[in-house]
């Protein structure tokens, strides 16, 4: 299962089969662009010093994708950068596994260093996605709480 | 009204969506008033927002009965 919005110049997904990051990459690849940003988010097996044992994801998938439209939207708006990909895994992970690979193509490497940020931190306000944390001995919604 | 729940929602109410009485074109902030008496564990959240047809709703905004209504909590992709 998967929901997939591509469009020319961007590809956004949510999906519950492991992200592949060589595919997100060749889709942005142009010979217009001179550099190419990725993020890769990765499941860390700790969280203040206690031992992650895997994440469980969530995501309101159709306002989640209009989210993420709307941060690829504004990137075109803000910087000029040729191509997007936002992929974001849901589902159970374990420590080392891929839940969000960001990938940002232009011409020019200051703004893809610059909207790649953008576009992971303003996901992280944003884009209704949720994970809880489960511990060796009980489990936390993160953020969820003050 | 149909509301739909995730993340921790989803454990206040022990459901991924719950069905509620409210009038046709109550506002945002009366739904929170109403699910808040229904859920007071919803107020030990740091924060949550109400989305209407899969957009961030304000507190003055008119809910429909046929709108698409539900509760995000603080969200945590990536």
């Amino acid at each position: 299962m998967a929901v997939n919005y591509e469009k020319m110049n961007f590809d956004i997904k949510i999906s519950n089969e492991p992200l592949q990051i060589q595919s997100c990459i060749n889709w942005v690849m142009s010979p217009a662009c001179g550099g190419i940003n990725v993020f890769i988010g990765t499941v860390r097996n700790n969280t203040q010093q206690k031992k992650v044992t895997r994440l469980e994801f969530e995501a309101y998938e159709t306002m989640a994708i209009n989210e993420m439209n709307k941060i690829a939207e504004e990137v075109f708006l803000k910087w000029p950068v040729q191509k997007i990909v936002i992929h974001h895994r849901t589902g159970v992970l374990q420590p080392g596994e891929i839940p969000v690979i960001i990938v940002v193509a232009a011409a020019h490497r200051d703004a893809a260093f610059t909207a790649c940020r953008y576009i992971i931190d303003t996901l992280k306000q944003t884009v209704p996605i949720w994970k809880k944390e489960v511990f060796e001995d009980g489990e936390v919604w993160v953020a969820a709480h003050p | 009204m149909r509301i739909l729940a995730f993340g921790i929602v989803k454990e206040i109410f022990s459901d991924s969506m719950i069905d509620i009485d409210l009038n046709n074109e109550s506002t945002v902030e009366a739904l929170k008033e109403h699910l808040e008496k229904q859920y007071p564990k919803l107020n030990e959240l740091g924060s949550y927002m109400i989305a209407v047809n899969n957009e961030y709703a304000s507190a003055g905004d008119i809910i429909h009965t046929n709108d698409e209504v539900a509760i995000i909590p603080p969200v945590s992709g990536g």
